[in-house]
């Protein structure tokens, strides 16, 4: 075995650490995982060990209730057509701000963030008032039968708005460190500027694309705060999956609680390591160009 | 021999001027719709019966108090995490072990859990039928429906903010400068006072605000932890959606705007931030 000149201890074949002068180490790193496991491992595993304590069975059976399943697809449904809608103006909404000038471009620049600073509640009662059908916009849409506020349409308005800049910020930085002399080559080539973008520029830019898209996609099925207020909240019609947990613990039902927000979870550690894997991708393809 | 751009070659890296001019225009159009008008109706609103009863409703007892405790809780919560996010960056900065990208990935798991999760599993470990609840209660404890449940649900749901903003910062910057301090002799403490602190000042003080302004707004966990208590466990946030329950919108949307306001101060703070600084910020600096 191989020893160390001075110390005379035996080496470890595998060190799970490489030597540093730096000190602190064990006091960091110590206090970061106790933190760590304190405040998010211990009750995450808390949670999904709640189907063990009440048995599977009983785990299915809260599941598979059909206001439970109404409520999952409605928070499913609802927020995969926002992500679409997202990806759609938050790509033109990137491309503009990195692409064209105009006046106030960093005015709408720094605007896309509100989202994130606006608290969801604030954003909630805002909402319902303009998509009332006395508000602002409500108004022009309740003449043709369409009622936006308290319906399903009204809870796609409100995870748009809380989930646009997740869209804008992935692809932006993308775009911007796209070589444009790849452009110049489509067109010596021959092609069209609309050939360039669908050919050269697109598949570029599409893991970017598609990671805005499933963040956002996981930031609006979780989503509560907005949603209550515009979405009427029907049960079986308007009733998304998170206030459904927050009546069951109110009615003091655990179980039921725990097994929507098992569901959930599940849905968003796949879209995380979907997330994970297209970033890696990204990365390397960003290697490559470079 | 000097490179002429002819405009030709300027024009195959653009489009149309009509389609310049559409895509602005829709971009402007739907972000002043999306986001715009709902910012513009909390004034607006808020107003709407003139300056005496939106003082009012601020100056309210349970206003004034909703405001202390959503101070009290960022207060507690914004310095708790950026204690873990220094600890947790130095550990992954400046050294190297197994399950560095494990460790990573783990600080970043709150962003992916819905808000109302983030409650919930707090009532389930300290609820009254919760696992450890009647344990503690034994000992006259309470966390649920108290300060020190909206406490930890605020601690988890702005866990990652400052950590993923000082990892990626501190291991673009490296470790030799600190390897250079610590061999001339410099303690610890000392590498990290006056090396790594004044590299990374402006990207924690950019964490610092949008974990500030999350733990402010959050709505969802604390709700879920509160009991809705009107003068003890009443953030600002859940203080709107009482007014708005109780069909009292000039209340909501005053009170709505406190908080739309704190929202506009970050904003600009991060923007100046970014345009100041955006070399000192880490590369992904945008959220």
């Amino acid at each position: 075995m191989a020893t160390t000149a001075l110390t005379g201890r035996p080496r470890p074949l595998l060190r799970w650490k490489q030597p540093s002068v730096i000190p602190g180490f064990g006091l960091t790193l110590g206090f970061a995982l106790t933190y760590l496991s304190l405040i998010v491992l211990i009750p995450l595993v808390a949670l999904i060990l709640r189907p063990v304590d009440m048995g599977f069975a009983g785990f299915w059976h809260a599941v598979s209730a059909p206001r439970v399943l109404a409520s999952l697809k409605i928070s499913f449904g609802a927020a995969l057509l926002a992500a679409i809608i997202n990806a759609f103006f938050g790509l033109i909404v990137a491309w503009v701000l990195v692409r064209y000038r105009f006046p106030m471009k960093r005015f709408v620049d720094a605007l896309v963030d509100l989202p994130f600073a606006l608290p969801t509640a604030v954003a909630g009662i805002a909402l319902t008032g303009i998509y009332a059908p006395n508000g602002w916009i409500g108004r022009f849409f309740e003449p043709l039968g369409i009622k936006l506020a308290f319906t399903p349409l009204g809870i796609v308005i409100a995870l748009i708005f809380i989930s646009l800049p997740f869209v804008v910020r992935t692809i932006q930085p993308v775009l911007q460190d796209f070589d444009a002399e790849f452009e110049d080559a489509a067109a010596s080539l021959g092609a069209t500027r609309w050939q360039t973008f669908l050919m050269v520029i697109l598949p570029s830019i599409a893991p970017a694309l598609l990671t805005g898209f499933a963040l956002a996609f996981a930031r609006a099925v979780g989503e509560y705060g907005s949603v209550i207020f515009i979405a009427g909240n029907m049960p079986m019609v308007s009733e998304v999956a998170p206030l459904l947990i927050v009546t069951k613990l109110e009615q003091y039902d655990y179980a039921g609680a725990s097994a929507i927000a098992i569901v959930m979870l599940c849905f968003s550690f796949l879209i995380l390591l979907a997330v994970n894997r297209l970033q890696r991708h990204l990365s390397r393809h960003r290697e490559r160009v470079a | 021999m000097i490179r002429r751009i002819s405009p030709a070659t300027l024009n195959v890296r653009s489009e149309p001027a009509w389609l310049r001019i559409l895509l602005i225009a829709v971009s402007v159009s739907f972000i002043v719709v999306m986001l715009v008008l709902p910012l513009i109706s909390v004034f607006t609103e808020a107003l709407a019966k003139g300056f005496a009863p939106y003082l009012a409703t601020i100056a309210d007892s349970d206003a004034l108090a909703a405001i202390r405790l959503t101070l009290l809780v960022a207060v507690i919560a914004v310095p708790l995490n950026l204690v873990f996010g220094l600890c947790a960056a130095w550990a992954v900065a400046k050294f190297d072990f197994r399950g560095k990208s494990l460790l990573i990935t783990l600080i970043d798991l709150p962003f992916s859990v819905s808000p109302v999760i983030s409650g919930l599993i707090y009532v389930l470990l300290f609820g009254a039928r919760g696992w450890l609840g009647p344990v503690l209660d034994e000992y006259g404890i309470k966390i649920i429906f108290t300060v020190t449940g909206l406490v930890l649900a605020t601690i988890f749901v702005t866990f990652p903010f400052i950590a993923r903003e000082l990892i990626p910062l501190m291991l673009e910057q490296g470790s030799e400068e600190e390897e250079a301090a610590i061999s001339l002799g410099a303690g610890g403490l000392q590498t990290f006072l006056r090396v790594t602190l004044p590299n990374v000042a402006w990207g924690l003080l950019y964490g610092v605000l949008l974990c500030n302004a999350r733990a402010m707004g959050e709505f969802g966990a604390v709700s879920v932890v509160s009991g809705h208590i009107r003068g003890k466990t009443n953030t600002v946030p859940l203080h709107v959606e009482i007014l708005y329950n109780e069909y009292d919108f000039v209340g909501a949307f005053a009170v709505a705007s406190l908080l739309a306001l704190l929202a506009l101060v970050t904003l600009v703070c991060k923007s100046l931030l970014e345009w100041k600084f955006g070399d000192r910020l880490a590369g992904g600096a945008k959220h």
